[in-house]
């Protein structure tokens, strides 16, 4: 390359400069492909688990129920099956949920396979070996567990967002977590969304600037900060314990004698959000150019009329995008619902606000605690559908972003 | 202080005027009478406060926090910063437009309309809206586009529309603050125009750095310049004919035959 040499001097270190700057750009490029690295290996890593072989064996074997092979039963003999060898509590539970004789000879096949053969996963393999060690998989198998059926297993299917949870990884499901973390994020957002905005509102366009402003906006900026383990230790003092007669639903007549509900980890993730809404809010009213405020107040609009035709519908994208953002970090969060007391166990939907919960990342934290491999699969398909819900979350608030801000375009 | 001879009753006047920005003084003894239904021109270099007294006719300087005046400003005979007066009102009847143009992010239609709606204007809003885009000389441009943004128009026709905007709420005085200085030479000239014409019916304050503009389009021009403490003051007011031609001020001379530094 060659460089115009100036006369002012013979060497003005144009090339080094930019042998710096070629350096430089080296860096950049090198942290984003660390982060890119990184968002990699853990997609990789929850795919990995969530696929693979695994070794399937029935509890009960088929020939002490019927000498025919399973598979060559036609429709009335697998019914007949189903009612003589059910207990009539079970029986009459299944007919109670699913429309029997309406179902196909294949549906009616799996209703026997499940309920009296009771398959059983023994052994689980992950998708990488599964894919490039098939053969010692399958000796591997065959030699421990002779009887096994080898099957490719999708550990995230259609069943495990319905099901609810189960001592029995296989019967597991994430349904209650997920009702559980919809139900506290809708309590949360309810609570703080409206609020946040209003308080951001009023700092930003109402309230006179001083020494009191000063004191609120650095508050708020240091809450947003806050570890989220002291907002669940804060949830535990206020609502589980000091608002418990209202929190448990006592007051209103309700016979469950817990504040550990979902009111109380709302509340709890509520407060959380607060501040991040507040200072998302102000940010987005910040970005309403002087210039649209002097033009509306210049036609003798009163402050309230300026505010509510002009500067919110100019911040809207903004502020939606983020309590968007700020509501997907409710969902994600996992440590003050521990403290406000998510049950370990239970598989009952919550129902209403004084519903006892879990959450989807609680439930994923439990699961890697118990000593079943098999829990490790279904703890990484749940993280799928924690990590599916939150990206269409930010999807939603990127698509609502560009759509208001479209229209304040030309 | 000089002030034009004439025996016009003031559209609005200041008395003693001085306006601070906190403890800064940042213009001081402005007495001023503004001729109705004529065009006054308020220049000056930089900084002398030019757009500050502007903004103070109608108490546009109360959003920013710092900022107080000190004396009178009269409009029939009403002092506009009493405690008993509603700003907003005040902007009813002297309307503004601003350096940049800065329409509405809506229709074209809307622009015009909302100013009058909010102010429980009860006629017909398109006769209005007609009325005021024709006044603005912006009506044959725009009539068959009235559902389309304001922003869609080029700089100079959303400044007109900005006028538009102004004239529909029926303001008595309009200000203008630099109210060209972001647009081409020819868009300049048919604001110049327009403000020629509307000057028959409304009273005109613009505050411009463009001396060629005051000349063209004035009936009497303001000359502000800032003394050592940076504080602006008024130093000479008259036809405008009189200030290019036979300034009485040696600044006034000097700065408009460009000698200021």
């Amino acid at each position: 390359m060659g460089y115009i040499q100036p006369t002012y001097q013979s060497n003005s270190g144009i090339k080094q400069r930019q042998i710096l700057a070629r350096y430089w750009s080296k860096i950049f490029l090198g942290s984003i492909l660390i982060a890119i690295l990184a968002l990699m290996v853990m997609l990789i890593n929850v795919i990995n688990d969530s696929y693979g072989y695994a070794a399937i064996e029935y509890e009960y074997d088929p020939s002490i129920y019927t000498p025919k092979p399973i598979e060559d039963l036609n429709k009335v003999e697998l019914m007949k099956l189903l009612s003589e060898n059910l207990s009539t509590y079970r029986w009459r539970t299944i007919q109670q949920d699913v429309s029997i004789d309406q179902l196909e000879v294949d549906e009616i096949r799996e209703l026997v396979v499940e309920e009296l053969l009771k398959p059983t996963v023994v052994a689980s393999y992950s998708l990488i070996p599964s894919l490039f060690n098939r053969t010692e998989i399958h000796q591997e198998i065959n030699f421990y567990h002779p009887e096994a059926r080898i099957d490719f297993y999708s550990w995230l299917d259609f069943q495990f967002l319905i099901k609810s949870m189960s001592v029995v990884p296989e019967n597991s499901g994430v349904r209650t977590a997920i009702l559980g973390s919809l139900w506290i994020i809708l309590v949360a957002g309810i609570f703080a969304i409206p609020v946040g905005i209003g308080a951001a509102i009023y700092l930003e366009e109402y309230a006179p600037s001083g020494k009191f402003k000063k004191i609120i906006q650095s508050n708020i900026d240091n809450l947003a900060g806050v570890p989220s383990i002291i907002y669940g230790i804060l949830g535990l003092a206020i609502f589980v314990r000091v608002l418990k007669p209202l929190t448990s639903g006592t007051i209103f007549g309700l016979e469950l004698s817990t504040g550990r509900t979902i009111i109380s980890a709302g509340m709890t993730i509520g407060l959380l959000l607060l501040p991040v809404i507040i200072i998302n809010t102000q940010e987005a009213l910040r970005t309403v150019p002087m210039s649209l405020r002097q033009a509306s107040y210049g036609v003798g609009a009163t402050r309230w009329q300026t505010l509510w035709y002009h500067v919110l519908p100019a911040a809207l994208p903004g502020i939606l995008t983020g309590a968007i953002l700020a509501i997907s970090r409710g969902i994600g969060e996992t440590s003050p619902l521990i403290l406000v007391g998510a049950s370990s166990f239970i598989n009952k939907d919550p129902t209403n606000i004084f519903s006892n919960f879990t959450t989807l990342p609680l439930q994923i934290y439990y699961w890697t605690q118990r000593p079943q491999d098999q829990f490790r699969n279904t703890a990484a398909a749940a993280i799928l559908v924690l990590l599916i819900m939150l990206l269409s979350l930010n999807a939603v608030a990127i698509i609502l972003r560009n759509h208001y801000s479209r229209q304040s375009r030309p | 202080m000089s002030q034009p001879q004439n025996n016009h009753k003031a559209a609005i006047s200041t008395r003693s005027l001085a306006i601070y920005y906190g403890d800064f003084r940042a213009v001081k003894d402005v007495d001023l009478n503004i001729v109705p239904r004529r065009i006054t021109a308020i220049i000056g270099p930089s900084g002398c406060g030019k757009s500050t007294v502007l903004r103070a006719f109608n108490r546009m300087n109360d959003f920013i926090p710092t900022c107080h005046s000190e004396g009178e400003i009269l409009y029939h005979g009403h002092n506009i910063y009493d405690s008993d007066v509603d700003p907003v009102s005040v902007r009813q009847h002297i309307g503004m437009v601003f350096q940049k143009p800065n329409p509405f992010p809506k229709s074209i239609y809307e622009n015009i309309a909302w100013g009058a709606k909010i102010n429980g204007y009860k006629d017909s809003l398109d006769e209005l809206v007609e009325d005021s885009l024709t006044q603005a000389a912006l009506w044959d441009e725009v009539k068959d586009n009235l559902t389309q943004s304001g922003l869609s128009l080029s700089g100079g026709q959303q400044q007109r529309l900005c006028i538009a905007r102004a004239l529909a709420v029926k303001p008595d005085i309009i200000l203008m603050d630099e109210p060209c200085s972001a647009l081409d030479p020819i868009a300049t000239l048919k604001i110049e125009e327009l403000m020629r014409s509307l000057s028959k019916k409304y009273t005109i304050i613009i505050v411009t750095h463009n001396m060629q503009q005051a000349a063209r389009v004035s009936d009497f021009t303001a000359f502000f310049t800032m003394d050592e403490d940076r504080a602006g003051r008024m130093v000479e007011y008259g036809e405008t004919s009189q200030i290019f031609t036979r300034p009485r001020k040696k600044q006034t001379e000097d700065y408009i035959t460009g000698r200021y530094g």
